[in-house]
């Protein structure tokens, strides 16, 4: 592991400049984690940025409320400079480091990975598999898929890969504690990590003031909310029909594809319903969503991220609709290469948000439980 | 804005108590049309800084603690203004404040338990999430969808009264001048404060020194016409809401982060490097208005505020860095103060010290002994460099002159009589309740009061 590079110090600076300034203010206190943590700090470091950075839940509401907000001469968007550092963050603690190039346009590299995937895997298979086997219907009961593509295959490429991804998660999210300065074996209280999972279960700062957040503009709405629980339990539920699958498969030697009524089909078909309204939402949102607050590179990012959980379930579901026509092995190797794309780049793509504001939400309350700076009255 | 109608209620102003105003007129069924002379995002006039409302209440209720009983609430008021209030009027403000938080909620305003450092308002005042800009916010969109008008860089330059009384605004918007009519009109513009000559005009060339907290949209237009035209005043000219701030503040809407809240936890000194007030006569929050007259009374208006490393941390952190030295005469020199007479202040001041308990949370017994002028609590040698200083400057928030009103909010003549559809609302009457001094939060209290009874009132002449 080489040592994670440091912040632009020009971006560091600004967001020192402008925490001080909510600092002395504290009108935001009520809103979220962010201001209650940024007022136990006196002054603003890298690392301090960092943390508040990933802190954040990007809903807006302390800009649409700033007396300081553009064209304001104090230029206070707190959302958007926080925006700009989580990103540079998401470079910083990335692994191996060489692969941080990749949050440069990210967009454009999820999207070339997703081609590149799918160009691959489709090549493969017209190249290794006989065509009459590849473009002929087949029966359930058959074990369709694996007549197309072996079981063995399947699982040692999704399985390396699964287990790189999980690699390098686990020396980012490793990096990013390091950064804190909190000792290892904290991350583990079992108070401060309850009640982080379940603020991020709950999504509960992006709750506002009780009638949701300012996002995508000044009126409160609970939408992004809501299509991020779709997009967040779809993703959990999907993932639960691929563990359950597995369990079949090796516990059991019961062959897919499984009958519609079966549980592995049964948690796909509802998870993928979710990954189908969830993304398709927050893309919608983000396309009518007040730009001033959003990091200049932000979106790219945020878009191929959404693009490929949609087109996973489009294609799974695709899939689940096709499976005993002649369509079947083209979508296998369609469904299979967004799938591949998805999990290569997890590690390199906006998915990271998840363990690193985790990991904040966690540090934030492991804060909570010390005493605060003891400060006069004003 | 139609120049072919004649609007029930036009409201001049769109701050706390104009919102207020047009929210509750618009409610009772009448035709809106709210002049903002600020762009909109600078709309809202000082509302867009404040935080909280002091409330009356007898029992804990959500954010506010234990009980603020009425008198207990009007003692406060009356101890602050030395009796220049009028106790009608302020009762009904007190009383109207134990019952409002319910109709603000409605109309999206939310509270938020009191903020870090503010543990000594937890009982008297609520605080608005995210602070009086979220509040306007709230009530704009409450007032656009009840189908209020609003018109933004649209300032009435001149009003026409005939026989007391109001038909028509001209108003100046986007260069040009319209004719706008209405059957009342509530005056909810501010106060002069942003006016810098009409300031010079009432405080002197040390007026020219003065910082502006606040909106630079108070230029008291609106309350200039009124008083022209024959309004009875309330309040002084010459006197204002004043708070030391940091120096290096803008000139204008600096808010609350350009505060310095370190004052009584070293010394204070002038342009010639002499102190001049008690820094720990008592708790800053009933010290920092008094401090920014003391500042205005200064040679140049500026003043220092200078603690040593045992203060620093202590205090809420001001937005601007302090200014930093290994040892008082390097301090002197980058304050531009004269070093020999900075050194001999300092030393002064801490071999004057007795020996106490410093407690920063109590009255304690760190004072001086035979010193001019004395400092009662707090007082601890500045002996542990690094030595920190902030340039302090007067801060004006707002000015008490204004129109004086009755129960109904109708603004009163010369004559005594009341105007029969001018009605008044917030910071351009506030004078009637607080013709002096300052209480934290008594502000939006006389806003959203007088400004739902302008609205109501306004509302009642036009169907009458």
């Amino acid at each position: 592991m080489s040592p994670p590079r440091s912040l632009p110090v020009a971006l560091v600076e600004e967001g020192a400049r402008m925490a001080s300034i909510c600092n002395a203010c504290r009108y935001c206190e009520g809103f979220c984690a962010v201001f209650p943590a940024l007022e136990r700090r006196l002054s603003f470091a890298e690392g301090d940025l960092a943390y508040l950075a990933n802190l954040c839940h990007d809903c807006g509401s302390c800009y649409y409320a700033c007396q300081y907000a553009p064209p304001h001469e104090f230029q206070l968007n707190f959302p958007r400079m926080l925006a700009d550092i989580r990103l540079q963050t998401y470079r910083k603690y990335a692994w191996p480091s060489p692969l941080s190039a990749l949050f440069q346009r990210n967009g454009i590299v999820v999207g070339l990975v997703a081609a590149a995937s799918l160009a691959l895997l489709l090549w493969a298979m017209f190249f290794f598999i006989d065509r009459s086997v590849l473009l002929a219907a087949h029966a359930d009961n058959a074990g369709a898929f694996y007549a197309v593509l072996s079981h063995r295959t399947m699982a040692w490429t999704f399985g390396i890969v699964f287990l790189f991804v999980v690699v390098a998660l686990a020396v980012s999210l490793v990096r990013f504690w390091r950064d804190s300065g909190e000792k290892f074996g904290d991350f583990f209280s079992p108070e401060p990590l309850t009640h982080s999972v379940a603020d991020a279960l709950r999504l509960r700062y992006l709750a506002g003031g009780g009638e949701g957040c300012t996002y995508p503009a000044e009126t409160p709405s609970h939408a992004r909310r809501w299509f991020h629980h779709l997009t967040f339990y779809g993703f959990m539920l999907c993932f639960a029909a691929t563990c359950v699958a597995t369990i079949y498969h090796y516990g059991f030697g019961w062959k897919a594809p499984y009958a519609f009524s079966s549980l592995p089909v049964l948690l796909g078909t509802a998870g993928g319903i979710g990954l189908l309204i969830g993304p398709a939402g927050l893309l919608w949102l983000k396309a009518i969503r007040n730009r001033t607050l959003s990091g200049a590179k932000q979106t790219g990012m945020d878009v191929g991220f959404l693009a490929l959980l949609l087109w996973s379930s489009v294609s799974g579901l695709l899939l689940l609709a096709l499976r005993e026509s002649s369509a079947m092995g083209v979508l296998l190797g369609i469904h299979l290469g967004i799938v591949m794309a998805l999990f290569v780049t997890l590690p390199y793509g906006k998915f990271v948000h998840a363990l690193y504001r985790l990991a904040a939400l966690v540090r934030f309350h492991l804060e909570r439980r010390r005493t605060a700076p003891e400060i006069g009255a004003e | 804005m139609d120049v072919s109608r004649t609007y029930d209620v036009l409201i001049l102003g769109g701050g706390n108590a104009a919102l207020c105003a047009a929210i509750t007129a618009a409610q009772a069924g009448r035709s809106v049309l709210v002049l903002e002379c600020a762009p909109k995002h600078f709309r809202g006039g000082n509302s867009r800084h404040t935080r909280n409302l002091r409330c009356m209440h007898d029992a804990p209720a959500d954010v506010l603690s234990d009980s603020y009983p009425e008198d207990e609430y009007w003692q406060d008021l009356l101890k602050v203004t030395g009796g220049q209030t009028n106790e009608k009027l302020a009762r009904m403000t007190i009383r109207h404040t134990a019952t409002c938080r319910e109709w603000m909620i409605r109309h999206g305003v939310r509270f938020q338990p009191p903020l870090g450092g503010t543990l000594q308002l937890a009982r008297t005042n609520a605080f608005f999430l995210g602070g009086g800009k979220a509040l306007l916010n709230a009530y704009y969109r409450t007032a656009e969808a009840l189908g209020v008008e609003v018109a933004y860089d649209a300032e009435a330059i001149e009003l026409d009264i005939r026989d007391g009384k109001f038909t028509s605004a001209i108003v100046a918007h986007q260069g040009v001048q319209l004719e706008i009519r209405a059957k009342a009109v509530v005056a909810a513009a501010g106060g002069f404060e942003s006016n810098l000559a009409w300031l010079r005009e009432a405080w002197g060339p040390a007026a020219d020194n003065f910082l502006i907290r606040g909106t630079p949209y108070n230029m008291g237009r609106v309350l200039r016409i009124l008083l022209d035209s024959g309004a009875k005043t309330v309040g002084d000219a010459a006197q204002g809401h004043c708070v030391a701030i940091d120096a290096r503040a803008p000139k204008f809407d600096g808010g609350i982060c350009t505060r310095v809240d370190c004052v009584s936890l070293g010394i204070v000194v002038n342009r010639d490097a002499q102190r001049f007030d008690d820094e720990g006569l008592d708790f800053w929050p009933k010290r920092y208005a008094v401090w920014g007259q003391l500042v205005a009374a200064q040679p140049d208006q500026i003043a220092y505020s200078i603690i040593d490393a045992k203060a620093m941390g202590k205090f809420i952190p001001p937005m601007f860095p302090p200014i930093k030295a290994n040892s008082v005469r390097e301090l002197a020199l980058a304050l531009e103060l004269h070093p020999a007479a900075l050194e001999s202040t300092v030393s002064q001041f801490n071999q004057a010290i007795r020996s106490g308990t410093f407690d920063h949370t109590l009255l304690d017994d760190c004072a001086t002994a035979g010193l001019s002028p004395p400092k009662s609590h707090w007082a601890r040698s500045l002996d542990t460099a690094p030595f920190f200083a902030y340039p302090l400057r007067p801060g004006i928030t707002f000015t008490y002159l204004g129109v004086a009103v009755n129960e109904r909010a109708q603004m009163i003549w010369q004559d005594d009589s009341p105007a029969a559809n001018i009605f008044a609302a917030g910071e351009i009457m506030a004078g009637n309740v607080l013709g002096k001094g300052y209480v934290a939060g008594i502000g939006m209290a006389i806003g959203t009061a007088f400004g739902r009874i302008a609205g109501e009132e306004a509302a009642r002449h036009v169907a009458a």
